[in-house]
């Protein structure tokens, strides 16, 4: 076996975060393409059933670390063992999940480590050299990109939560290395407590209906057609990146690269053009319909059922006809 | 008394000619400390040249001085060669007590930039600041800041951190943070008169192997559109006529 793929995991509550095994289930894929070993580093006191459970997943070993105390925060000195554990090992992939902490650790280890980092991948593969090919939208969304890091390593990636799919868990054996770090304790930044606030929106991801609305809905008041249409079909109600910028919706309601990602029943968007950036995240829907004005939006390239028509005055009919049909 | 702590905000290069909207967010806040505790608040750009009047607009929403880094050079750096760029612009204007980014930008949406500057500069940094709770600064014999810190918060996945940290910091800021003045009239003109210095890749005596194409280790390899196997079909009805059709479509995947 030559070479290494690696993954961050990730807990919250002492339970494994979703997307480190979603990217674990990835990295096994990618190992094996490349006949290299799949390593997961997590950090974590007595998290020896979690680090079972990683080998489970697919992990051939697991590097558990102790941590430095209980609200771990990824500053300097993480950076830095962890930067040192990666030169020891030189594993040619690291995989991390792009969760709130992920994007600030991923960047920070990259840079300690001079190397090179895509972020929000929609996709991984790997090329006829065994480098690996990191997809993300560019250019505005028109377009997808391949990224790669020829000559440094790792070839460092993060990848958003529900992007990849679980793997199987079988019951499998692994090597779970405790390591004993030397903490100084040293950093100029500590965490005084942690808040929980708790969404009061029914979750995007586990909808069978989702309404989505972009910039063609024009305001904040718009968005209440959007409800109440979700209601009545007992969905919940997503936007691509404007509607967030401008403040109509909640960025927990954001659909695509950088935001959820959906795989509903089905999936109606209204004033959507159609950019990559959010098409990723809506492409394993099951049926998607799109109203849009504008005849030459993208959007109608990549769904099953397209109008082209004023939202606003579909929407009105079509909340009226629902309306009428569940009161039969 | 007052406290002259020195503020730099980052306004990373972006779209052309339009700042990026976090980066407006980035320089609100330090305008607020300054107007609060006192202090020089500096603008720092890497851009090409033609991005000086983003500088100037910025100067006008009440930034103190600027710095725009700009070389041939620099062009195609990615997130690590930029980072390295501007970290090399911040040892070039001195001490300084906290750094102001936006999170990300419109255009990228990486987040690197901000914690890898924070990297090379050898200090800590925190992303996804959305409140600043407390600062605190004080001032020595000889009028320079000292023994300052800072009570953040800081977006988690469910909730937030309440963080404190040392000066000197770098805070990555997200939208929910404040929301950005627009510049005066008076802004505008007294703008004219501020400093803007442009600085070069020589200038910075940066390493040219670690700077533009050549010094960004990620490449783009190539460009496709996705294949798309959806059934596309599309009409144009009267608004009564297709939204019936909208409804038969809900029916027929039985979700309603």
């Amino acid at each position: 076996m030559k070479g290494e793929v690696w993954v961050y995991a990730e807990s919250v509550d002492g339970v494994l975060h979703e997307v480190s095994l979603e990217i674990l289930s990835k990295g096994r894929e990618i190992a094996d393409k490349i006949g290299a070993s799949l390593s997961a580093v997590l950090i974590g006191k007595d998290f020896i059933d979690l680090a079972k459970e990683l080998v489970n997943f697919g992990a051939d070993r697991v590097h558990l670390l102790e941590p430095r105390d209980s609200n771990f925060y990824p500053d300097t000195e993480v950076v830095e063992v962890l930067a040192e554990l990666v030169k020891k090992h030189d594993p040619d992939i690291f995989l991390l999940g792009a969760t709130s902490i992920g994007t600030e650790l991923a960047p920070k280890l990259a840079a300690k480590l001079r190397t090179g980092l895509s972020a929000h991948c929609i996709d991984l593969g790997i090329d006829e050299k065994g480098h690996l090919l990191q997809i993300v939208p560019a250019f505005g969304g028109g377009v997808l990109a391949t990224i790669v890091c020829p000559d440094q390593r790792p070839q460092m990636a993060t990848i958003s939560p529900g992007v990849m799919r679980v793997g199987k868990r079988e019951s499998r054996n692994g090597k779970i290395q405790r390591r004993e770090i030397r903490w100084k304790g040293a950093s100029g930044i500590k965490v005084l407590d942690t808040l929980r606030e708790e969404p009061v929106e029914m979750p995007l991801e586990k909808a069978e209906v989702v309404i989505a609305g972009g910039w063609g809905l024009g305001s904040k008041e718009d968005w209440q057609m959007l409800k109440d249409l979700a209601a009545l079909l007992r969905g919940a109600v997503g936007a691509t990146r404007p509607p967030v910028d401008e403040g109509w919706v909640k960025e927990s309601q954001m659909i695509g690269q950088s935001g959820k990602t959906v795989r509903p029943k089905l999936y109606i968007g209204f004033g959507i053009s159609g950019m990559m950036h959010h098409m990723v995240g809506i492409q394993d829907s099951d049926f998607i319909i799109a109203v849009n004005s504008d005849p030459e939006a993208e959007i109608f390239k990549m769904c099953d059922f397209g109008v082209v028509g004023d939202l606003k005055e579909i929407l009105p009919y079509l909340i009226k006809q629902i309306r009428v049909r569940l009161e039969k | 008394m007052t406290l002259h702590p020195t503020l730099k905000v980052l306004v990373r290069e972006g779209i052309p000619n339009v700042i990026n909207p976090l980066d407006r967010n980035a320089l609100e806040e330090a305008l607020r400390i300054k107007e609060r505790h006192g202090g020089e608040v500096i603008i720092l750009s890497m851009a090409p040249l033609f991005s000086l009047s983003i500088l100037r607009e910025a100067l006008a929403m009440g930034g103190d001085r600027a710095v725009l880094l700009s070389d041939k050079a620099f062009a195609g750096s990615d997130t690590l060669a930029t980072s390295y760029i501007l970290s090399e612009g911040v040892k070039k204007i001195g001490p300084f007590d906290l750094i102001l980014c936006g999170n990300q930008t419109i255009d990228g949406w990486t987040g690197h930039v901000g914690p890898q500057l924070s990297e090379f500069l050898g200090i800590e940094g925190i992303s996804l600041v959305r409140m600043i709770e407390e600062f605190y600064l004080e001032q020595d014999a000889m009028g320079r800041s000292k023994n300052g810190s800072i009570i953040v918060r800081r977006k988690i996945d469910l909730g937030y951190a309440r963080i404190e940290a040392r000066f000197p910091v770098l805070l990555s800021v997200v939208k929910d943070i404040n929301t950005p003045r627009y510049a005066t009239f008076a802004g505008i003109l007294g703008a004219e008169k501020k400093e803007i210095q442009i600085l070069s890749a020589s200038d910075l005596k940066v390493d040219p192997s670690q700077v533009g194409l050549i010094g960004s280790p990620t490449k783009m390899a190539d460009l496709f559109m996705p294949e798309v196997k959806r059934r596309r079909e599309v009409v144009q009805e009267k608004p009564e006529v297709a939204s019936k059709m909208i409804l038969g479509k809900i029916h027929q995947r039985g979700l309603i």
